[in-house]
């Protein structure tokens, strides 16, 4: 079979800035779950149901005659109480178990949202429009949605905005001290409470920001937060945690991963693509780690 | 308590629980009226069509009662339908199908939405040997597993979209065109890809994209660099209303210059209120649309129906509701002609029905499939400034409203 991404060269260029746009945003999900997974030992199965939410609240201000992408500044506002609100709810409960029971309790939260997102919004799909147009290049042969760049740009901002943020503000500084060693930022006066609050909170604000870029570039459906759960899962396990630009390149690295897989497999093959690759870099690391032990003994 | 009249107990409940069910199952006819089952999905994904469903059997049911009711043996009766909440779960639906024939005893159900409920429940109603009508689960597999029992009102899914390859053909003077495909994998989708190939080999039209899209996908700008890079004459999509939005966006954020675009569930997706002009020229298949000129004494035509119903529940009605409605109008005939409450004779009525609806003309195949009544295409067709866009009938030519615009004018040009 001969590759049409061969015979077009220029694709080649449009699958690889697909790939970064669709990663970038991932990544920024992603980074996310990772700051909660560090700071509180607590992986969120509900990451993506707070996507969700954050994209609706950009849509219905679409629908009051907003512009949409003003979303990316309302809805972290909106979805930091919410994120805090569920911490104070349910999290605080759980965030000194072990991994299992808040693995169960943010799984049952993502069904509830669900459900809740459901009642509330309808379980029609919709998008809302931006009008942002098209950037074109190379005598029109690749194309790129203006509202993609946005989302891209929107998101690299906030994810440096947030990196200065953690090293120079005194809060981020009191989260970074819980991740390091909650008992002895507590002995030390930290408010250990507060800075989980939060994080919990501070995740939800991404959310936020990336729902609303995926408002006007996706589409928003309460049952499709799964997708963005799991994708952040899989850039946090290959990035490792704590490790920002690590989750930026494996961000991006899957989304043009996923793109050239499209082309050069099928589309039929893509997401299994990214999940086998997974699972490669699974057992790669296992490999190395096993060695190291036998080095050790 | 003491033993004796723990077991005096035991008994007597038991002889109650006996005396109960046994009374319950005989229940498909109390009194006047025939009770109908129906389990459909009033919460969970599929939840905004599950009510379009449950609105088109209401107010069927409501329009045939007013109007006389059913007549069986010299005796008028009235429809009820007692319904269930399946929460678009399929297991759920089984196991509410099993609920309604042995506790509720109804011995006629109603099809639940979507192929895939309806694949869950069929297995359950045929075991039982209860006439199902249904008029939500278009699923190819549906028809091919020799089930006597269950009847659909309209067309199977492999036949929604192969006249959009037909009309390409002419279009491009009886010569082969070429196709490129992007279908979601999910049942229903790709029966109307293999639709598609049937009619690519019909015609001679050569298929030079066949992109599967996983069902978590919500992005398909891979898909479309290919047709910008092929350049196909058609451009066939179906996956749902994720599907028919998600392409939309991006064809027109893309650019790509096609000169058909044919998908599915535009109506389902509100696609010209969603994305306005961007949707302009997209060809969508339609088990129905309120202009085609079908008549019956209940509703009348096409245009009554949808102004009734409009009044009734206050919003347009999709072709879900309307084929539901029309499930209703198939059980009241076969039920007449049958002139008994007898499961198999309604059954041999049902595979006997040939009548004409406003929805269309109904009469089973040996699968239990509609075979008479052909699909309709739409084109999107919006006004200068695309604040208002209007489903224009364009094939089959015998209900033509409009002539269809082909091709499709270029980006650069819109």
């Amino acid at each position: 079979m001969d590759f049409l991404i061969f015979q077009v060269p220029i694709l080649m260029v449009q699958a690889s800035m697909d790939g970064i746009l669709l990663g970038i945003l991932f990544a920024l999900i992603a980074y996310g779950m990772a700051l909660q997974w560090g700071v509180m030992n607590i992986i969120n199965i509900a990451q993506g149901e707070l996507v969700i939410m954050g994209g609706y609240i950009a849509y219905f201000m679409y629908v009051l005659g907003i512009h949409p992408a003003f979303g990316v500044i309302v809805s972290p506002v909106i979805m930091y109480f919410v994120g805090w609100g569920m911490y104070k709810l349910v999290i605080n409960k759980v965030v000194d178990r072990d991994l299992f029971i808040s693995i169960l309790a943010t799984f049952g939260i993502s069904i509830l949202a669900q459900q809740l997102m459901n009642f509330a919004f309808g379980a029609d799909v919709v998008v809302a429009q931006s009008n942002f147009g098209t950037t074109m290049l190379f005598d029109n042969m690749v194309t790129l949605p203006n509202a993609k760049i946005f989302s891209g740009v929107v998101c690299v901002i906030s994810a440096i905005i947030l990196v200065v943020y953690m090293k120079k503000s005194k809060l981020g500084r009191a989260i970074r001290a819980t991740a390091q060693n909650a008992r002895a930022a507590k002995i030390l006066g930290v408010d250990t409470e507060k800075v989980y609050a939060a994080t919990f909170g501070l995740n939800a604000a991404l959310c936020g920001i990336a729902g609303s870029c995926i408002a006007i570039t996706f589409t928003l459906h309460p049952y499709t937060g799964l997708t963005y759960t799991v994708r952040s899962f899989m850039i946090v396990i290959i990035a490792g945690l704590g490790n920002l630009p690590a989750v930026a390149i494996s961000g991006m690295g899957l989304g043009i991963f996923e793109e050239w897989a499209d082309y050069l497999l099928g589309t039929e093959f893509r997401i299994a693509a990214v999940f086998s690759l997974l699972v490669l870099i699974l057992v790669y690391r296992r490999f190395k780690l096993s060695r190291k032990r036998e080095y050790l003994k | 308590m003491n033993k004796v009249s723990k077991l005096v107990l035991t008994f007597f409940s038991a002889i109650t629980l006996i005396f109960v069910s046994t009374t319950v199952s005989f229940s498909k006819v109390v009194g006047d009226k025939i009770i109908l089952g129906a389990a459909v999905s009033l919460t969970g994904k599929y939840s905004s069509n599950g009510v379009h469903t449950q609105n088109g059997y209401n107010l069927a049911v409501e329009r045939i009662n007013s109007m006389g009711g059913v007549k069986v043996g010299g005796k008028t009766y009235k429809f009820e339908i007692i319904y269930y909440d399946d929460e678009s779960n399929s297991g759920r639906a089984a196991q509410l199908a099993e609920r309604l024939i042995k506790q509720d005893g109804v011995q006629f159900m109603l099809g639940p939405y979507s192929s895939g409920l309806t694949k869950a429940m069929a297995p359950v109603t045929e075991k039982y040997k209860i006439p199902m009508v249904e008029a939500n689960g278009a699923s190819r597999s549906l028809f091919t597993k020799g089930y006597k029992y269950l009847f659909a009102v309209l067309a199977p899914a492999n036949l929604y979209l192969d006249v959009a390859i037909d009309l390409a053909v002419e279009k491009n003077g009886g010569k082969p065109v070429t196709i490129a495909m992007a279908f979601e994998q999910d049942a229903f989708s790709q029966d109307v890809r293999l639709g598609i190939l049937d009619a690519a080999e019909r015609t001679k039209s050569k298929i030079i994209i066949d992109d599967k899209l996983p069902k978590e996908l919500n992005d398909m700008a891979a898909t479309l660099s290919k047709v910008k890079a092929t350049n196909p004459d058609v451009l066939v999509v179906s996956g749902h209303t994720k599907g028919a939005l998600t392409a939309v966006r991006q064809i027109s954020e893309m650019k790509v210059d096609v000169k058909m675009l044919a998908m599915t569930h535009c109506d389902a997706a509100k696609l010209s209120k969603q994305h306005g002009k961007a949707a302009e020229y997209a060809l969508c298949a339609s088990q129905w649309h309120k202009s085609l000129s079908y008549k019956d004494k209940f509703f009348g035509g096409g245009m009554k129906y949808a102004a009734d119903f409009k009044k009734k529940f206050d919003y347009d009605p999709p072709y879900q509701s309307a084929e539901s409605s029309a499930a209703l109008l198939v059980f009241k005939d076969a039920f007449e002609r049958a002139n008994s409450f007898d499961t198999k004779k309604v059954r041999d009525a049902l595979a006997a029905t040939d009548m004409q609806t406003f929805y269309g003309n109904i009469k089973f195949a040996e699968g239990g499939q509609n075979v008479s009544k052909p699909m309709v295409l739409f084109q999107v067709i919006c006004n200068d400034d695309g604040s208002k866009c209007e489903n224009k009938v364009v094939a089959p030519t015998k209900w033509a409203s409009a002539e269809l615009v082909h091709p499709i004018p270029s980006w650069s040009k819109r």
